[in-house]
């Protein structure tokens, strides 16, 4: 046994950067596939249609953790490769961030009217140009404050890496804890880091929602 | 040759059948007015125009064209037409003068240097060049619907339809709006119009039509349809707008 000291704020300091590369990658790699996904979703064919409806029925029924478990521990077996943990976990992540913030947005392209569609329809602009210019910009305002939401709910998702060996900031508290045996001290600080990510977000949050809300 | 020519045209919405035959020639230059009761199908046929609606039998030709909702070409076509709505549908996150511009730059008609000094020939049609920078929600109904009609007339349409434009506005504004369609008819632009406003009918239309029960009813010069209506469909009608 060790004592608490800098070599486990240093060590927080590192895995807080896997955190924050963890929550970057899953919004960059999950929010285009999140878009397409909204347009899968919307699509005027049935089998397209049908099939989003599936994945996310699937996705809303199982918990991120077993996602986690299943792309970590499950894949492998049935792929017969195994996965390094940051890939496993890169992959878990992009899908969850692809199907939820993908359903926030879909939220947001149909609460824009029909009428707004037609209105570009009938100038002659194509139907990407319709969504590019007139329908995205006013769905995305009315998205944001769900999706900064859904960035806090990622943020403190990703403390669940922690389970396939992921070395991010809540695992990094796990190993100093057992370290040191100073649970209390050491989780009151990973609770503090977390929340003081959290807690601004959720703020601005709340605040885009009042804004919106305020203004129409 | 006309500029329209719709033969027999019938639209169903499921087991609805909305329009059943519709046959109307448009010259150019021509200011046809529809009129009739709600839900008589005068919106219908207008969109049926605009190729926003799919057929279900007739055919309808546009400068010697057939006009359907799934043709080829459909974008270039509604770049020729120009159609108003009665709820304006300005685009409400762009300011007026970005509503104007923003299909004349995405086709290419203009450059975005140019797309400005269009949007102020424009603007100035409508009498709303002081209003360039305003932002949708800014301006009162009347001015919004000007805006709107503007943003058609920057795409140099050949024809321009109207549905009912002034039925949402207060009717303080609803001059301003007609006016500014009675300088287009006069400058020889054609224009198919559903309208409420049986004086503007009266006075502005050379052609007015009356639709009852997803038929053409009766239809003639402004002087036969209200001076002598053939119809006890027609003459109820009338009479029941005389107030
Ligand atoms: N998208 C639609 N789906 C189903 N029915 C419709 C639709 N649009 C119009 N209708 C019906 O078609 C009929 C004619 O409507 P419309 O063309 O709007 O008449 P008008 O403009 O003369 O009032 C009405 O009975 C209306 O309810
Ligand atoms: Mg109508």
């Amino acid at each position: 046994m060790r004592s608490f000291g800098s070599i486990d704020l240093l060590s927080f300091t590192t895995a807080f950067q896997y955190t924050v590369l963890l929550v970057i990658m899953a919004l960059a790699l999950g929010a285009p596939l999140a878009l397409g996904f909204a347009t899968m979703r919307i699509s005027r064919f049935l089998p397209v249609r049908l099939l989003a409806a599936i994945v996310l029925q699937i996705m809303q029924g199982i918990p991120l953790l077993a996602l986690l478990m299943f792309v970590y521990f499950g894949l492998p077996v049935f792929l017969g490769i195994r996965m390094p943990p940051l890939m496993a976990v890169v992959i878990a992540y992009t899908i969850y961030t692809a199907v939820f913030l993908g359903e926030i947005w879909r939220g947001g392209i149909e609460a824009i009217k029909r009428t707004q569609w037609e209105a570009g329809a009938s100038l002659g602009i194509s139907k990407l140009q319709q969504f590019r210019h007139v329908i995205a910009p006013q769905a995305f305002r009315i998205a944001l404050p769900a999706s900064v939401g859904f960035l806090v709910q990622l943020i403190k998702g990703t403390s669940l890496a922690a389970i396939v060996g992921f070395i991010e900031l809540t695992r990094a508290g796990q190993l100093s804890a057992a370290a040191t045996l100073q649970p209390l001290l050491v989780y009151s600080i990973i609770a503090a880091i977390y929340f003081a990510i959290c807690f601004p977000l959720t703020l601005l949050s709340r605040k885009l929602e009042v804004r919106l809300h305020g203004s129409r | 040759m006309a500029l329209v020519e719709i033969k027999g045209l019938r639209k169903s919405f499921k087991d609805l059948e909305v329009l059943k035959g519709v046959s109307l020639t448009v010259e150019k230059g021509d200011i046809v007015a529809l009129i009739g009761r709600s839900g008589s199908g005068k919106s219908t046929l207008l969109r049926c125009i605009n190729g926003l609606e799919e057929t279900q039998g007739g055919t309808i030709e546009v400068g010697e064209r057939q006009i359907s909702a799934k043709m080829a070409g459909l974008r270039e076509y509604r770049q020729r037409v120009g159609i108003v709505f009665q709820q304006f549908n300005l685009f409400p996150h762009m300011n007026v003068e970005k509503n104007v511009t923003l299909a004349p730059v995405l086709t290419g008609k203009v450059s975005k240097a140019e797309a400005r000094k269009l949007a102020e020939e424009c603007l100035a049609k409508v009498g709303m060049l002081e209003k360039i920078n305003a932002w949708p929600e800014q301006l009162s109904g009347g001015q919004q619907q000007r805006v709107a009609i503007a943003r058609c007339l920057a795409m140099a349409p050949e024809l321009m339809l109207f549905d009912e434009v002034t039925s949402a506005l207060d009717p303080e504004l609803v001059g301003e709006v007609l006016k500014v369609m009675e300088d287009m008819a006069r400058q020889g632009m054609t224009m198919v119009l559903v309208t409420h406003e049986m004086s503007f009918a009266r006075n502005v239309a050379s052609k007015v039509v009356f639709m009852h029960q997803g038929k053409i009813w009766e239809e003639g010069t402004p002087e036969a349809v209200f001076g002598d209506p053939q119809t006890p469909e027609l003459r109820a009608f009338i009479s029941s707008t005389h107030h």
